[in-house]
């Protein structure tokens, strides 16, 4: 079957499972598109938002360009506006100082929205374990795929969309307040964000407290 | 007679004619019967408007091919503004532009007798040669004067140095943090402070489940 | 909020919101950035204006800041190559050159011919590859998409030249201490003539789309001017000062690698090349002068790619710089010798205790390397002399009086590059 369920062969040893590709041509498209529309759509559409601090950001520059092309996704249109867009992009390495701006831009994307961090900057802290940078992302925002590489190369970055869809598909769309139970360590939101000030009044004092 | 590009061939001699104390080229090959610095023309200036008793210019390094032609000459704190003025309104120096201003930590650095070591690199456009200025501080409270009145180009890089080695500029139009953020509290490049800081990376406020 | 007060600075605890000026009623603060499309990564402006005019304007750096200067004290020599590449991450080669530059000019050694042709032709790729993506990335911040999307295929023609010999097609650390990391392939040359053959006809195609472009050129022509003095002042190198009238290309003015005469021993003359200089001092001209580059640099890499001299690209093994050659640690005494004495912990190079500035012309302008060795095997002090931070120092004053939508001109045509700047 073109779409078809995980089949099991037993071989010397035990049992194998095998998967078939998440993506199976237009026989499992055209399921898709019936059985789930809103999943459809959804995958097709992924407007992501480049949050290109550093080098990553270049190479998101060449997915978007004519030989990686992203548009084949239907994800061309980077949207820098976080109402505007579904996939956060952390392409490149987080500073403390930005941290803060990038939880904001997290908390302003609407539902559903998914994180992908982009390369081992933002995955780790790459190859800068060094004061000023926060090794890895995901000790403040929900991260859903990693992509590894410094930088990744597009198509690695291709992948790594393709695995959003995927999660789309399996129906991971929970809301991103599900997702964060369980997180250990979140910032504290003020209770009137009218500045950048503010989170950075925050963030500073918090860090005065705790400094060590 | 060697074939030219194997590594039997030695190479063109170290020394062919460049401007001095050029970042680029060999430079010039130091005369061996003269004082050190004399053939330079700013140091020769130098020296007969201030006196060779403190104006004593030395090389930056002494390598395997003997001393380099980037001539260094040390001035104290309190004298530094008069040279800086000399040297870039006299006809024979002429240091129109102020190529570099940083600090170097010498606490752990061989034979060293002063910790910080603001230096300057000034180039001139029109004669096309360059100068080191070094001038040392020490703790507990290091002040120099700032330059920006010469140059202007010195006043991102003194914040620069205020913010990463806690050295003063008397002077300075607007002195206050610029690559980190005000609560930072330590001076990171100094030679005590660790690569991967005092914990700021890491304290942020843990706080209870919230919406992420 | 008075002048006064905006041009003592910013504190990170003043609060900017939208209040009534008695004075000047229209006059109010907007916040551009860190997170702006237009902002070239991690850059924060602070903009007071009075309608659309900017009466003020102070940028707020340090949101990439990660630390580069600290990393140059702990890692090895070559292992501090790879992270160079991060610094201008739009000419990753460039940023190699620089930093074994200015370690073998304080050490004193001269490379062989082979190594320093080659050098020379990827730092020419290099800079095209920044013009490239600096042209393409201010011509779409103005609305233009498609030259950066001709000239961004140029990009990927030259990330699979650098992959070839290089093995990564974008942070490519390809240099060493006294020679590169591996010669190049014997088709290499070829393909790089094609690559020869195909730019001229890109830059065309921009330039008739975009140089003759009357909102293009309403958009750029007098914006952000500064006079030759101001930028000498200011510590401007590069195209951009070039812009402005200053007549200073440290390939001309204090050569290194092949622009300096008798560069192979034998009497070669340096490569012939023009630098462009125009006295405008606007966006207009900077645009121009990198487009123009480009084309000096095509030039470049057309003397040098047919006359490739042979021998080996790495100084000799005896040396003791570099490792030497497999076939020879494995092959005779002498090579496994080498081999320890530079890998074993306790061993290593013995470099001369001092300090050296080594600099070349990158595409951004003089990007120099100061370091201070103890004779350890990493440096005692790395200092990157940075161009984009120190060419964007005077932002606040080329924009001051012109419009909102001028920042956007002006902030592409200085090329700030976010890592060079914050390091």
């Amino acid at each position: 079957m073109p779409d078809g369920a995980p089949t099991e062969q037993r071989v010397p040893g035990g049992m194998v499972t095998t998967r078939p590709p998440f993506y199976t041509g237009r026989m499992s498209e055209l399921l898709l598109a019936l059985r789930n529309p809103a999943a459809w759509a959804r995958r097709w559409s992924i407007w992501p938002l480049p949050f290109a601090t550093a080098c990553c950001g270049i190479e998101v520059m060449a997915l978007g360009a004519s030989r990686y092309d992203i548009g084949r996704f239907g994800a061309e249109a980077m949207r820098f506006s976080p109402r505007q867009a579904d996939l956060l992009i952390c392409a490149g390495r987080v500073a403390i100082k930005m941290m803060p701006v990038l939880q904001q831009i997290y908390r302003q994307m609407t539902e559903p929205k998914w994180v992908m961090s982009m390369g081992a900057c933002a995955s780790t802290g790459g190859e800068f374990n060094v004061y000023a940078t926060v090794q890895g992302v995901d000790q403040f925002l929900p991260v859903d795929v990693y992509v590894p590489g410094c930088p990744p190369r597009p198509e690695q970055l291709l992948e790594g969309l393709m695995l959003i869809q995927r999660l789309i598909d399996e129906g991971k769309a929970r809301p991103s307040y599900e997702r964060a139970k369980g997180m250990r360590l979140r910032v504290r939101q003020p209770e009137k964000i009218t500045t950048l000030e503010d989170v950075t009044n925050t963030t500073n004092a918090a860090l005065k407290r705790q400094q060590l | 007679m060697a074939e030219p590009g194997t590594s039997a061939d030695p190479g063109p001699k170290f020394g062919t004619p460049g401007p001095i104390g050029s970042g680029g080229a060999r430079g010039i090959s130091v005369p061996a019967d003269q004082p050190y610095g004399s053939w330079h023309p700013a140091a020769k200036a130098l020296q007969e408007r201030f006196g060779s008793e403190w104006i004593s210019p030395f090389p930056l390094v002494v390598n395997r091919a003997g001393p380099t032609d980037q001539v260094c000459v040390r001035v104290p704190p309190d004298r530094l503004l008069e040279v800086m003025r000399f040297l870039h309104d006299d006809a024979r120096c002429r240091f129109d532009l102020l190529a570099d201003l940083t600090c170097v930590d010498y606490l752990y650095f061989p034979n060293a007798t002063d910790r910080y070591g603001v230096t300057y690199t000034l180039a001139s456009t029109s004669l096309r040669h360059r100068i080191w200025i070094k001038c040392f501080v020490n703790d507990p409270e290091p002040v120099v004067p700032s330059v920006t009145s010469i140059w202007k180009g010195a006043n991102w890089q003194e914040r620069e140095v205020w913010d990463m080695f806690g050295v003063r500029f008397e002077g300075h139009p607007d002195l206050r943090r610029i690559l980190l953020w005000e609560g930072f509290g330590s001076y990171p490049l100094r030679k005590d402070y660790p690569v991967q800081g005092l914990g700021e990376r890491a304290s942020y406020e843990v706080l209870g489940p919230e919406s992420a | 909020m008075t002048t006064d007060q905006s041009s003592q600075g910013i504190q990170t605890g003043q609060r900017y919101t939208l209040e009534r000026d008695q004075q000047h009623s229209d006059r109010w603060v907007l916040n551009f950035g860190p997170q702006h499309p237009a902002t070239h990564t991690t850059l924060r402006l602070v903009l007071t204006l009075e309608g659309e005019r900017i009466v003020d304007c102070i940028p707020d750096i340090g949101y990439l800041h990660s630390g580069f200067e600290k990393m140059g004290e702990v890692h090895d020599i070559n292992q501090y190559v790879t992270v160079t590449d991060r610094m201008n991450y739009l000419s990753p080669v460039m940023n190699n050159l620089v930093w074994h530059h200015a370690w073998e000019k304080l050490i004193g050694i001269e490379l062989t011919p082979r190594c320093k042709v080659i050098r020379t032709i990827i730092g020419e790729l290099a800079r095209i590859q920044d013009h490239v993506l600096s042209a393409g990335a201010s011509a779409l911040d103005l609305g233009a998409f498609t030259p950066f999307l001709y000239l961004f295929e140029d990009r990927e023609v030259i990330y699979d030249l650098l992959e070839e010999i290089s093995g990564a097609r974008y942070m490519n650390s390809y240099t060493r201490l006294g020679g590169l990391k591996a010669d190049i392939t014997p088709e290499w040359p070829a393909h790089v003539k094609a690559f020869l053959k195909r730019m001229p006809r890109t830059l065309a195609d921009c330039e008739a789309l975009l140089l003759r472009n009357r909102i293009f050129i309403e958009r750029l022509r007098g914006i952000g001017y500064i006079s030759r003095q101001d930028a000498v002042n200011w510590s401007w190198s590069g195209p951009i000062a070039r812009a402005s009238g200053v007549v200073r290309d440290l390939r001309k003015d204090e050569p290194y690698l092949c622009f300096e005469p008798n560069w192979d021993g034998r009497g070669s003359s340096p490569v012939d090349f023009k630098v462009p200089v125009s006295d405008m001092g606007d966006c207009y001209a900077r645009f121009v002068i990198r487009l123009e580059e480009i084309r000096q640099s095509l030039h470049i890499i057309e003397q040098l790619i047919d006359n490739i001299p042979p021998g080996p690209v790495n100084v000799s093994p005896d040396e003791k710089l570099l490792l030497p050659d497999k076939t020879e640690v494995w092959g005779s005494i002498e090579g496994l010798i080498h081999h320890f004495e530079l890998v074993m912990w306790n061993r290593g190079w013995e470099l001369p205790v001092g300090e050296a500035y080594g600099t070349v012309e990158s595409p951004n302008g003089e990007l120099g390397f100061y370091i201070v060795s103890s004779g350890g095997r990493s440096a005692y002090r790395a200092r990157l002399r940075p161009p984009s931070f120190i060419n964007y120092q005077v932002f606040g004053d080329l924009v001051r009086g012109h419009q909102i939508s001028d920042v956007v001109a002006v902030l592409g045509s200085l090329n700030i590059i976010a890592a060079e700047l914050d390091r």
